[in-house]
């Protein structure tokens, strides 16, 4: 190899290719640098991970051997459940399924339920998801014919269909009945007394405030209490209340008037430009709500707004005190039945119950994240 | 909080019945009648009492009353409707009229008679409190649990007759208390306690979730008294007369082994006591605001008193209650009907 001549100098090498670049230090890149940055940063954050490891193994084994493997999927009665070491008892759910759905509502009729929860379903899937087309038409089926035909459904119609007193409704139709008549009752209502506390008009103003301070400042037990025990002694027989009309109306009212406060915080972020912008156009006072105001206010507040509708959704649960078999009360109810009784069925009863009541809360919270990231697209940065 | 609303609720229920606004003499008979239903308030849920089955359907010893009292009244013990009643709620409801009849296991005492302006009709389960153990410590009476450590639901009248028992009889015993029953219970099945106490119908309720419902035994022993019957408000004499003489006639019935099989049968017999029970013979029934065939109708479509016990709380039902005190004062209980005449 003859030496090389680089301007008027003699050296001995020089390197042709350019050498490839090392890769990074085992510790910062891949898996090893993602566990150090994320799980043992620092002696804390170390100790942290591996007790929740210890925590997942010490758990959740147990769990899934409770839940599936040694569960008792089918059976006649309780006697299998009974027997040392059975773990969860499915088949007293499958068993208990339709009273768990239906409460007391007669057998024979169930098809009327399932149709009337059909029809929310679709009407409701129509209304919130974001391609479907005719809103208008979908929020006045929903809000309007839904609601009185739901009522003859359930109810029965004289001649047509056969009269189910509410005494005999129950289980999940209970439930989503008052959550559903709770959400929409409250949302129009806690608009209209967020813009009453923030009116001019004085008496209006004061009707409002007076109702959201003193109905936020009694538990919702007590409004139950008072419409279902109180009431009949106040007003004559005849004039009382449906016994399943009066907690509804109590938790509507109940939920619209925190949902009054929720909606007021939205109405308090709007800058002062919006309203005074909104003026400058000659729009009045109404058309300023609906068109400007609201639709940015009510935007702001979605979490609150859904913070709400949950909160309400396992509210529910308190009709029971009255003596109104909700889901839970069936599933409680459920537990005494001495051919079922035994050790596992209050437990599998309440895992159950959780489970229905999450997936309900979990896909309203996962539709307002959808819904606020795409209202959000107009202020992303 | 509860506590408040209850003692709100008391007092509201004290006042009207202090000033008589309840129903004047027959008045709810006529009210009932014109409704076209018989509105009982139930337990939201006791087995054996009052409890609604898979598809729904109420059952129960208090129920199947509630059942033959509208039988009574309608010939028809379907029409009925039954209001769960809470224990917080139960005696403003029956105040304010919104139930005709209050059938929910509620102990019979005097301040509930003289201060909530209740009347019990009755008695149509005699209750109180009991012991179980396992076989296995072969032991036959509540008397031999010296040194016993026995588990009990804490701050109940249940826990205090515990003490009194104990004391009475110069026994020592270990009291482990939990909050609630089914605590209890669970610690009881773990071994944790020689004995468990409560109500002796609870007893036989809470047995049968035992991991082996066979190897425990109530003991003989009812250390409180606990009248359980069905309440209506003071004021319409005539209606609390129909539901006491419907648990009466129930009673009677089986004493004179009418059942639910034999009684067209029976109605043709001689026996002047059966006559006048079914009605071929006076006008008994009439003199109650009822028909003359009032308890061949609570018969026909309920069943006598014995056949009520069995079915929901006796020997043919899973709770396989023994008759003991609620047999007929002929057979070595006390369930004792005045007769018809």
């Amino acid at each position: 190899m003859s030496d090389q001549t680089i301007g008027n100098k003699q050296v001995a090498f020089v390197r042709r290719d350019v050498t490839g670049t090392l890769p990074a230090p085992i510790m910062t890149r891949g898996l090893p640098a993602w566990l150090r940055e994320n799980m043992f940063s620092t002696p804390l954050s170390g100790v942290l991970t591996l007790s929740s490891i210890l925590l997942v193994v010490w758990i959740v084994p147990d769990m899934f051997r409770y839940l599936f493997t040694d569960a008792i999927w089918s059976a006649a009665d309780g006697a299998p459940c009974r027997a040392p070491g059975a773990g969860a008892c499915w088949a007293y759910v499958g068993a208990k399924f339709e009273y768990f759905m239906y409460g007391s509502y007669p057998r024979s009729q169930t098809w009327r339920v399932n149709l009337t929860l059909v029809i929310g379903a679709v009407l409701i899937l129509w209304l919130l998801l974001p391609q479907a087309k005719k809103k208008g038409l979908a929020a006045l089926m929903f809000f309007v014919v839904y609601p009185v035909a739901a009522f003859f459904l359930l109810r029965g119609l004289d001649g047509v269909l056969s009269l189910v007193e509410t005494n005999l409704w129950g289980g999940v139709l209970v439930s989503l009945l008052v959550a559903a008549v709770g959400i929409v009752v409250s949302l129009p209502l806690g608009v209209l007394l967020a813009l009453g506390r923030r009116s001019q008009l004085p008496f209006v103003k004061f009707f409002c405030v007076l109702f959201i301070e003193f109905v936020r400042g009694v538990p919702l037990i007590t409004v139950l209490f008072m419409a279902n025990t109180m009431l009949p002694l106040f007003v004559p027989q005849e004039w009382t209340p449906d016994r399943m009309l009066r907690p509804l109306i109590g938790v509507s009212l109940f939920a619209a008037a925190y949902m009054a406060e929720v909606v007021r915080g939205g109405l308090q972020a709007m800058p002062k430009g919006q309203f005074e912008g909104a003026m400058a156009l000659g729009l009045s006072y109404w058309q300023m709500m609906r068109l400007i105001i609201l639709p940015q206010a009510l935007t702001t507040v979605i979490p609150g707004i859904v913070n709400s509708f949950i909160a309400l959704f396992k509210d529910t649960t308190l009709v029971a005190i009255v003596g109104i078999f909700d889901f839970l009360r069936t599933v409680e109810t459920a537990r005494l039945d001495p051919v079922w009784a035994g050790p596992t069925i209050s437990t599998t009863g309440y895992v159950f119950a959780a489970i229905f009541y999450w997936v309900f809360c979990f896909a309203m919270s996962r539709y307002s994240q959808m819904l606020e990231t795409k209202l959000a697209a107009g202020r992303r940065r | 909080m509860k506590r408040i609303i209850a003692a709100a609720s008391i007092a509201a229920v004290g006042a009207i019945a202090a000033t008589g606004a309840s129903a004047q003499s027959g008045k709810t008979l006529e009210q009932i009648k014109q409704r076209g239903f018989l509105a009982c308030g139930t337990n939201p849920g006791l087995a054996g009492f009052g409890l609604p089955d898979s598809q729904g359907a109420w059952t129960g010893l208090d129920v199947d009353l509630c059942r033959g009292i509208a039988a009574s009244i309608f010939n028809d013990p379907t029409k009925v409707k039954f209001i769960p009643m809470t224990a917080k709620d139960r005696f403003t409801a029956l105040q304010s009229g919104e139930i005709d009849v209050l059938a929910r296991n509620g102990t019979w005492t005097q301040s509930r008679e003289a201060e909530l302006g209740l009347l019990f009709a009755g008695v149509n389960y005699y209750d109180g409190q009991g012991f179980m153990v396992r076989k296995k410590l072969n032991i036959n009476s509540a008397l031999e649990l010296n040194g016993a450590s026995v588990c009990v639901q804490q701050g109940t009248t249940t826990e205090l007759n515990l003490a009194d028992f104990f004391r009475a009889n110069n026994l020592k015993y270990e009291g482990v208390a939990f909050a609630t029953s089914d605590e209890a219970i669970k610690a009881y099945d773990s071994g944790r306690c020689d004995a468990y106490t409560t109500d002796a119908s609870g007893l036989y309720a809470e047995r049968v979730k035992l991991v082996n419902a066979d190897e425990h035994v109530v003991l003989p022993e009812v250390i409180s008294k606990e009248p359980l019957g069905p309440a209506v408000r003071q004021g319409d004499d005539q209606w609390f007369n129909i539901v006491k003489w419907t648990h009466f006639a129930m009673v009677n019935a089986e004493e004179l082994g009418i059942t639910k099989a034999n009684v067209d049968e029976k109605a043709k017999s001689n026996s002047p006591e059966i006559k006048r029970l079914l009605g071929s013979e006076g006008d008994f029934g009439k003199t109650l605001g009822l028909t003359r065939d009032w308890s061949y109708r609570i018969v026909k479509h309920v069943g006598n008193y014995g056949e009520i016990f069995d079915k929901n709380v006796g020997e043919g039902s899973r709770l396989k209650i023994r008759r003991g005190l609620n047999n007929l004062w002929t057979k070595g209980g006390i369930q004792y009907a005045p007769p018809i005449r």
